[in-house]
């Protein structure tokens, strides 16, 4: 098991920066990220994309500014666990926190600093009703093993490059592939685009185009999927699996679960202290919500000051705290 | 000032009037005038939580770009007059123009 004084759920420009704040007063940190990178969205989405509201630099590339927020917090010998995600939290007898990951670690922190920007992209789900119903009896999101759909009957939604990709690669191996497009041109890559239409010409799947899904049936477990055409006529596809591939959407995640007050996918904040409802948890940067929120990463960074003032409460409850310029009192590594 | 209709996910229409100089997306706008969006990508065309359709005005808008293209391509739903209105920046050519807000998606 990590011990460590805080436990950040997010390693983006905030959480980086609230490893710097924390150490200022003595605080260890423990970050972790569903992305296998620092940076969050920084370094995810926008690496090469100038920012022109950081104080101090007229312009900087975002990678340019994670690898500077990296070398500010070295002092601080932060730990990572990349490529995990955060699934439970608890609290155990003493009063500490224990947070497990998608890969099995544990992290034990006496603050956990919510820093995780848009939260995790989940699949987007289309809206037909009883959806949820089959989820896992026969409606997947993900294609992780392939083999599962060896020989069976098979509907996949959706125009992008994934469901493009994987329609040509089950269509050698399940029994029948369909794929239902609502649109009658694909935007993803032409050379997919042009061997999808290639086995639909060759009877080696079914292509619905200016389709879309419109019900789904079983008795417990996934029997048939109905498609709606322009005219509005449906037709019903009997199937063993429906693959639904829109594309990924940010959403909270499991620390939805977790007890916090949320407002519209946001975690609600104290502005004194940017502590949340649950002491000892508390939610900085995109996350956070509260009257006057701005989405900026410079306000992420005042919230992480304050946020750091008073996690010092809980880590060190029986000492005084004293604020202290860096230009007076320099960086104290670790 | 501009002028241009909202029809909610309820169906209910209200005008809305911003000085034409505002300088913020049909997004910031619609959010600022408490309408049930989430907007939780902040404006970088990822989350396509403010899904709009455009019922009148669309020739005004412009095309949208790639990126606002390749997100409205990925949802379950859109027509052929579905825009992100966090791409769509406020200005004279959105006078008369009426949005609708498209379905949440199931979360």
């Amino acid at each position: 098991m990590i011990e460590t004084d805080i436990c950040i759920i997010g390693a983006g420009p905030v959480g980086l920066f609230a490893v710097f704040e924390a150490g200022l007063l003595k605080m260890r940190c423990h970050l972790v990220d569903a992305l296998p990178q620092v940076g969050g969205q920084l370094s995810e989405i926008y690496p090469s994309k100038p920012i022109y509201d950081i104080p101090g630099f007229p312009e900087v590339k975002a990678q340019e500014l994670v690898d500077n927020l990296m070398k500010q917090i070295e002092p601080f010998k932060p730990t990572f666990s990349l490529g995990e995600r955060v699934e439970k939290l608890e609290k155990n007898e003493d009063g500490d926190f224990v947070l497990g990951t998608s890969d099995g670690t544990q992290i034990k922190a006496k603050v956990v600093v919510i820093a995780g920007g848009l939260g995790c992209f989940e699949p987007r789900k289309p809206a037909v009703e009883k959806l949820e119903d089959y989820e896992g009896k026969g409606i997947v999101y993900m294609v992780k093993n392939p083999e599962s759909f060896r020989d069976k009957k098979l509907v996949i939604a959706g125009g992008g490059d994934s469901a493009l990709d994987w329609t040509i690669f089950l269509a050698n191996l399940a029994k029948e592939v369909t794929l239902v497009h609502r649109n009658e041109t694909f935007r993803g890559a032409p050379d997919s685009a042009e061997k999808v239409f290639e086995l639909a010409k060759t009877g080696k799947i079914n292509l619905l185009l200016n389709a879309n899904l419109h019900s789904i049936n079983g008795n417990g477990v996934l029997k048939s999927v109905g498609v709606i055409n322009k005219e509005k006529e449906v037709t019903e596809l009997d199937t063993d699996y429906l693959i639904p591939l829109f594309g990924l959407s940010p959403k909270l995640g499991p620390i939805a679960g977790w007890g916090l007050n949320i407002d519209k996918n946001a975690v609600v904040v104290d502005t004194f202290d940017y502590s949340t409802n649950i002491p000892g948890i508390f939610a900085i940067g995109d996350i956070n919500t509260y009257p006057g929120k701005l989405k900026l990463i410079l306000s992420g960074f005042h919230e992480a000051a304050l946020m750091a003032q008073s996690a010092f409460k809980f880590v060190y409850p029986n000492q005084k705290l004293s604020f202290k310029y860096t230009t007076v009192n320099g960086v104290n590594a670790f | 000032m501009i002028r241009f209709k909202v029809e909610d996910r309820e169906g209910n229409v209200q005008d809305i009037e911003v000085p034409a100089d505002i300088s913020l997306s049909l997004m910031e706008v619609l959010k600022a005038s408490e309408y049930n969006i989430l907007a939780t990508c902040g404006g970088m065309a990822l989350c396509a939580t403010c899904h709009i359709e455009v019922e009148e005005g669309v020739e005004e808008l412009g095309e949208p770009s790639d990126a606002e293209l390749d997100m409205l391509d990925t949802l379950p739903i859109v027509t052929s007059n579905s825009r992100l209105a966090c791409q769509i920046r406020i200005g004279e050519h959105l006078n008369g123009a009426y949005f609708k807000l498209m379905a949440e998606e199931e979360s």
